[in-house]
């Protein structure tokens, strides 16, 4: 018997699993087909854009300056071997702008402000707000998920494009300003290396993937949330772990697409 | 509609990203580089091209003159047919010479354009004649040990 209804688990979860699935494809269409009024009331969409990009800013940057500072650093070891110091640009510009940029700006924005946007709709549910706006005829999906929606996949590359030119910069004052590579040599590599449609405009393409994925999941977990203590805190958890996993599953399918024979 | 607080620090936002990726495009990438002057195009045959990839640079006496547009075998010859636009301010003599030439021991390889003596130049659309190719480092070490081992038979 224990088996049986160990098999039981393992179908129910699976058959839970698929049923969730088609659930937040169909919640990721409505948002779409209910976007218009986050573009016809702008203010609605800025004012997310305030809380879950404005308020990132400070850790994208810092988290930037620092990825900067230890590439150039750990760049500068390696490379001492081979006496190709002068090549330290192009390495930080290029890991930075192709992956690391990209990547890791969106798994900053994945705890920051994802986890935000889960629990606040949860608790949104849990307090029946969300029903409240169905009462009065007002689409949830219109009015609270879609400016988020948008306002997420606004930011998501200029987070991004902020978090490359922070690293660059942070490259900059670890290798040239306190180790001394040549600075002509630093800037010549790095334009030589990085390709503004190959590289910059991938990553920029790359960052606006992730902003869909982790907005969706973000807002998918909270509506899905049960309307309990329990329930928001575990889709909190949910949002977090699956964004991350989403984020770097994506990158090696998009990376395999775009920099592959180069 | 009024103007609010909120609306500066998203447009401050906004305006730092847009910053950034102007960064990005031209003091990281290679936006400035590009020249959008008028170019003509030249092409040359190779025995071996070695590393040469497509938007490599053309030099002439060190300056940077053109890119290389397209790498393609020609099967009736069955030698690479390396495509160029080269700077329309810069022309060319017909018995320039165009070579491999790699920067550095491991750096990236370019084509070099040695010119010649000749009046007419080269139009667009003109074969470069004389060319040299790349330098493939294994062979070098294998003449260079087969040469060895012949002066140790003496």
């Amino acid at each position: 018997m224990a088996i049986l209804s160990s098999l039981r688990g393992i179908g129910s979860r699976v058959v839970n699993a698929i049923w969730r699935i088609g659930f937040a494809s169909r919640f990721f269409l409505m948002t779409l087909v209910y976007s218009g009024m986050s573009f016809r009331r702008f203010r609605l969409t800025v004012r997310e854009i305030f809380f879950s990009g404005v308020m990132s800013l400070i850790i994208i940057l810092v988290a930037g300056m620092f990825v900067g500072m230890v590439l150039g650093l750990q760049g500068y070891e390696t490379l001492k071997r081979y006496g190709s110091e002068s090549a330290l640009g192009s390495l930080v510009a290029l890991s930075l702008v192709r992956e690391l940029g990209p990547v890791l700006a969106a798994l900053l924005f994945a705890s920051r402000a994802g986890s935000a946007m889960t629990a606040e709709i949860g608790l949104m549910k849990a307090t029946e707000q969300i029903s409240a706006m169905e009462m009065m005829a007002v689409n949830p999906i219109a009015r609270v998920v879609a400016p988020r929606f948008w306002a997420g996949v606004i930011s998501m590359p200029l987070l991004a494009a902020m978090f490359s030119a922070m690293g660059v910069f942070g490259g900059y004052v670890v290798g040239v300003v306190l180790i001394g590579v040549d600075e002509g040599s630093f800037w010549s590599q790095m334009q030589g290396a990085v390709d503004f449609q190959h590289d910059v405009l991938n990553g920029v393409l790359k960052s606006l993937v992730f902003g869909v994925a982790v907005t969706v999941i973000s807002l998918f977990e909270g509506y899905d949330a049960p309307p309990t203590a329990e329930g928001v805190s575990g889709a909190t958890t949910r949002t977090v772990v699956q964004s991350s996993l989403a984020i770097l599953m994506l990158d090696f399918i998009l990376t395999a697409f775009m920099f592959r024979g180069s | 509609m009024e103007r609010t607080t909120l609306d500066l620090w998203v447009g401050m936002f906004v305006v730092a990203g847009i910053a950034a990726l102007v960064v990005l495009a031209f003091k990281v990438g290679n936006l400035s580089t590009y020249n959008v002057s008028d170019t003509y195009q030249l092409q040359a045959y190779f025995s071996n091209i070695g590393g040469l990839k497509p938007q490599a640079s053309i030099k002439s006496a060190g300056v940077l003159v053109g890119r290389v547009t397209g790498i393609t075998l020609d099967t009736e010859r069955y030698e690479a047919k390396v495509v160029m636009s080269v700077d329309s301010r810069y022309k060319f003599p017909k018995d320039t010479f165009a070579n491999i030439l790699t920067s550095g021991l491991l750096g990236e390889q370019y084509i070099g354009l040695a010119p010649g003596g000749e009046t007419q130049m080269l139009k667009g659309g003109d074969e470069i004649k004389q060319t040299q190719s790349a330098v493939v480092l294994e062979d070098m070490i294998g003449k260079f040990l087969y040469n060895k081992a012949e002066t140790g038979k003496q």
